[in-house]
This record gives structure tokens, sequence and C-alpha cells, in this order.
């Protein structure tokens, strides 16, 4: 194991891994990434992977249409095929209230460049024809949100990154963190000491716990979201089709399965990662509501992972006021893959002290102290 | 066995392709079964897992008792929507 690195990430996810790449990418290339598993282990290869650009807040429109632009070109630039594809976003609304919502989320996303539009229960049948629009006031779509292999999106990154000299450590747990004046100075892991100024926290669903290690409370929380996948059928819809109300989301991916899954109001704060029967029967009783046709279709495997919460179920992004070096990309609340790209581009330009394509300093960890949290509406799961 | 032989037929995977998440680092089940989704079709792994602990054993040197299964992913026997919706909640 290497004795020193100018920046150590910790957490081999998507997040780290795509720091890691784009710090190397603006010149930085003595970048260390600690996984305490292996790639794609926690919240990344657990995910549903859907990519919505139709948020409700300016900050989370600007996130998601600029990963988007990235996610466009990602398979050319990381030169392995991350499987994007732009089936789609269909937004169900449940009550006219909602879709009066919708409609200024919309004039929000179109004056942002984002190209989502209401569309009439006629013409989101048209887009998913199996839907069920019987009590169904009208949706909201954008034909650029879509999806990507979550798996293959991890591991791009992560070897674009090896490519350009950074270097992986997996089954390598980061242990403790050594500070001196307020400063960073080292990380201590499960293979040694690593010397270093600056080191990342991008440990999903533990980001809480490597702040303490640093001496720092970051009010952020993990807890089970549970998902399943049927066996594959033909080509049947291409968007997700999602529900703010039930907190439902489900997509044909690409082998043909259908994807689909769904919060519980109740889920207790935990690292829980078992499967439960409640789930499957809540999940399978809430689609065949909005696709009754899927009744005969068998579900094949069913799996839980970690949304890391915050109060506001915003990111905290960017470095700690009071610990110098002690960065941050955690808490992204069920919505990190999709923003991944920008994100971690925005944490390289940081880290390397350079001007982010977008100001993210509402987002800091610093904004729960002073009481100035960035709600968002538009939250799933 | 042939390069070409396949090990996964749902998700349609021939020995080359599980030998290339080997060559690009793979060292455990879980990881090839994400990086390639072998084990991840409607049969959950029953014919194709066995052969591929065997390939990554052989790859890696190690017994085959050493190379760790995947989890076991529910429900054991694929069910449908319907009859698990339909199901009371006793
Ligand atoms: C069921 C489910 C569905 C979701 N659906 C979507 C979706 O459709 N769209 C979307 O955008 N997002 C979705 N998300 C959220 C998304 O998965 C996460 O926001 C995103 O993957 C976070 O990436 P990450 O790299 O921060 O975390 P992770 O992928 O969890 O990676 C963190 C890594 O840190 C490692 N680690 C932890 N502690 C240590 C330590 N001490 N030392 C070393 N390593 C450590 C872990 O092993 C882990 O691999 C979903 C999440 C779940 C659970």
């Amino acid at each position: 194991m290497v004795k020193g690195a100018e920046v150590v990430i910790i957490g081999g996810g998507i997040i780290g891994s795509s720091i890691a790449y784009y710090l190397a990418k603006e010149g930085c290339e003595d970048v260390v990434i600690l996984e305490r598993e292996y790639p794609s282990w926690g919240a990344t290869g657990r995910c549903g992977a859907g990519i919505r650009q139709q948020w409700g807040t300016e900050m989370n429109c600007r996130l998601a249409k600029g990963s988007v632009d990235l996610f466009k070109d990602l398979s050319a630039e990381l030169d392995y095929d991350i499987e994007f594809a732009q089936g789609g976003y269909l937004v169900l609304a449940t009550s006219q209230t909602q879709l009066e919502q919708y409609r200024r989320n919309v004039s929000l996303q179109n004056s942002l460049g984002i190209p989502s539009k209401i569309v009439t229960p006629q013409e989101a049948k048209e887009i998913v024809p199996i839907l069920r629009t019987d009590g169904l006031p009208g949706a909201a779509y954008c034909p650029t949100d879509g999806h990507a292999n979550p798996f293959k999106t991890n591991l791009a990154y992560l070897r674009a990154a090896q490519r350009l000299g950074v270097s992986f450590y997996k089954f390598t747990e980061a242990k403790g963190i050594e500070m001196k004046g307020g400063r960073v100075r080292g990380v201590l892991t499960s293979q040694g000491r690593i010397e270093t100024a600056r080191v990342v926290n991008a440990a999903g669903g533990y980001s809480a716990q490597i702040g303490k290690m640093a001496g720092l409370e970051i009010p952020t929380y993990s807890e089970r979201h549970q998902i399943m996948v049927t066996e594959p059928l033909d080509h049947l819809f291409d968007p997700m089709v999602i529900s703010f109300t039930s907190g439902l989301y489900c997509q044909q991916v690409p082998p043909g399965s259908i994807l689909m899954g769904m919060g519980d109001p109740d889920e207790p704060h935990s690292h829980d990662l078992s499967s439960s029967w409640q789930f499957l029967q809540k999940m399978a009783r809430e689609a065949l509501k909005i696709l009754p046709i899927l009744r005969d279709i068998r579900v094949v495997r069913q799996w839980a992972g970690l949304y890391n919460k915050t109060p506001d179920a915003q990111p905290i992004l960017g470095q700690a006021e009071k610990l110098e070096g002690f960065y941050m990309a955690v808490g992204f609340s069920g919505h990190g893959f999709m923003i991944a790209p920008m994100v971690s581009l925005i944490l390289a330009r940081l880290l390397m002290g350079r001007e982010p394509p977008i100001s993210v300093e509402r987002l800091s960890l610093e904004r729960f102290e002073r009481g100035e949290l960035v709600i968002e509406p538009s939250v799933v799961g | 066995m042939d390069e070409d032989t396949v090990i996964c037929r749902c998700e349609d995977l021939t020995l080359k392709d599980i030998r290339e998440a080997i060559n690009q680092g793979c060292t455990s089940m879980e990881e090839i079964k994400r990086a390639t989704r072998c084990g991840m079709g409607p049969c959950q792994g029953r014919t194709c897992l066995p052969l591929v602990a065997a390939e990554l054993a052989r790859a890696t040197g190690k017994k085959a008792d050493e190379i760790l299964p995947c989890t076991v992913r529910p429900p054991l026997m694929p069910l449908k929507l319907g009859t698990i919706a339909g199901v009371d909640d006793g």
C-alpha cells in the first residue's frame, strides 16, 4: 500500500469512483480510493439507476441536467459502454393539486433547458401502453430522462481513473482519520497508514461514521430501501414510471426485466440489508394498480440497499468549514446515481481550488446549523 | 472448455466474458456478478454460478471451497405478482 497521497477517497461506489476520475482528469493523479468491500457493494450496486431531471428546485434541476449532458458522452469518454438510454420519466399525478405542483415544476424545468411537459391521461397511455389510466388526472413527462447500468457506470469511472494513475484498494477499510490543529493529516486503514492533507467522505450509508473519525457530527442517517425485479419480457415500455404519492418507481430495464421499488414511511434508521415479504406484497399490490397486465409475471429476485438521508433530503457537498481538508459528498437521499457526474466534477474542481461549474455553497454541511435547509418537493421512494 | 462455451444461458455469457471480467480485476463471485450480470437472470445462477466459481478458483489458484458464493436472494422460486398481491395478510 502507498504511504502517502494528495487525496484519499473513502468509498468506491459511483461517487468515490467518479470523483477520482474527474480529479485525475483535472491533473491530480496522486489519488487513492479505499473501498471496504468491492465496487458497487453499496447503494450503487443496489439502485434503480434512474436518471431524472424533473425536479422542483433550481439546484437539483441544474445538477441533474448537467449530469445528463455528461452521461450522454460518458461511454465514449470512459471507453466503456454504460448502457445509457433516454427512455424518459413519466411522473404520475394522483390529484389536481399535485398536477398543479407539476405545472410549476415544469415551468421551472423548461426555464433551465429541461424539455419536460404535462401530458393528458391519453398521452400517458401512448407513452406507456400498458398503463391503467382510470382516475389519473394527468402526468409530467420528460423524454430526455433515462437510465444507465449502475455496475458498469461504477466500473467505467473506476477503470478510467485507474488508467490515469489513481490507486484503488478494495477489501480495504478506512478505520481512522488523523487530525492536527483542525487539519487532516492522514488516514488509518486496515492495510496501513496513508499520509494526506485531503480526504473525501464518499462512504454512502456509512458517511456519519466517517465523520465521527474526524470528530465531526454529520446529520446523515441510513434507511433500508427495497427493490425487486421480474423475469425478462418482450419490450413493453420505455420510461421510468413513478408516483410521489405511493413512492413507487418502475421501469423495464435492458434485459427486459421490470424493476420496481418503493419506500416505506415507517422504515427505521438502520444499516439493515435484509429483504422482507411485506415489501414484496405491498409492492406487487401497488404495481398492479397501475400496471394490472403484469399479474402473471414472475418476480425472480428482491434485495435491499441503503438510502443515506439528510434532514432536507439534499446531499452535503464540499469541505467542512471547521476541518481543513475534510470534504464530503454524502447524504444523497435516494438520488445520488443520477447526479453523480456533475456532483463529482464539482467536487474535483473544489478539491483543486478551481471554480466549479455550478455553485454548491447552499449544500454545505453548515446549512443545518444555520437553519438554511434546501427543501425539495419531488423526492421519491 | 472452449472460450465460446455458454456459461450463463439467461444473460448469454460465454467463458470468454467471465475470463474478461476476471482479467479486469474481479476476484470474487459478487464482483463477477455485478460486472457481467451472471446469475441475475430467471434461473438465478443455478447453472452458471458453480461454473464461474470453478473458473475463478482456477484463475486465482484458490480451492473451490475457498470461493465465497453469492448472497442468495429471495424469492427462492419465481412467484407471480398476482399471487404475491393476492395472499392474505394473515
Ligand atoms: C433501492 C435503491 C434504489 C435507488 N434508486 C436510485 C435511482 O433510481 N436513481 C438514483 O439516482 N439513485 C438511486 N438510489 C440512490 C443511489 O443508489 C445512491 O445515492 C448512490 O449510489 C450513492 O453512491 P455512493 O458512491 O455515495 O454510495 P455507495 O454506492 O453506497 O458507496 C459507498 C461505498 O463506501 C464504502 N465504505 C463505507 N465505509 C467505508 C470505510 N470505512 N472504508 C472504506 N470504504 C467504506 C462502502 O463499502 C460502499 O461501497 C437508490 C438507492 C437504493 C438503495
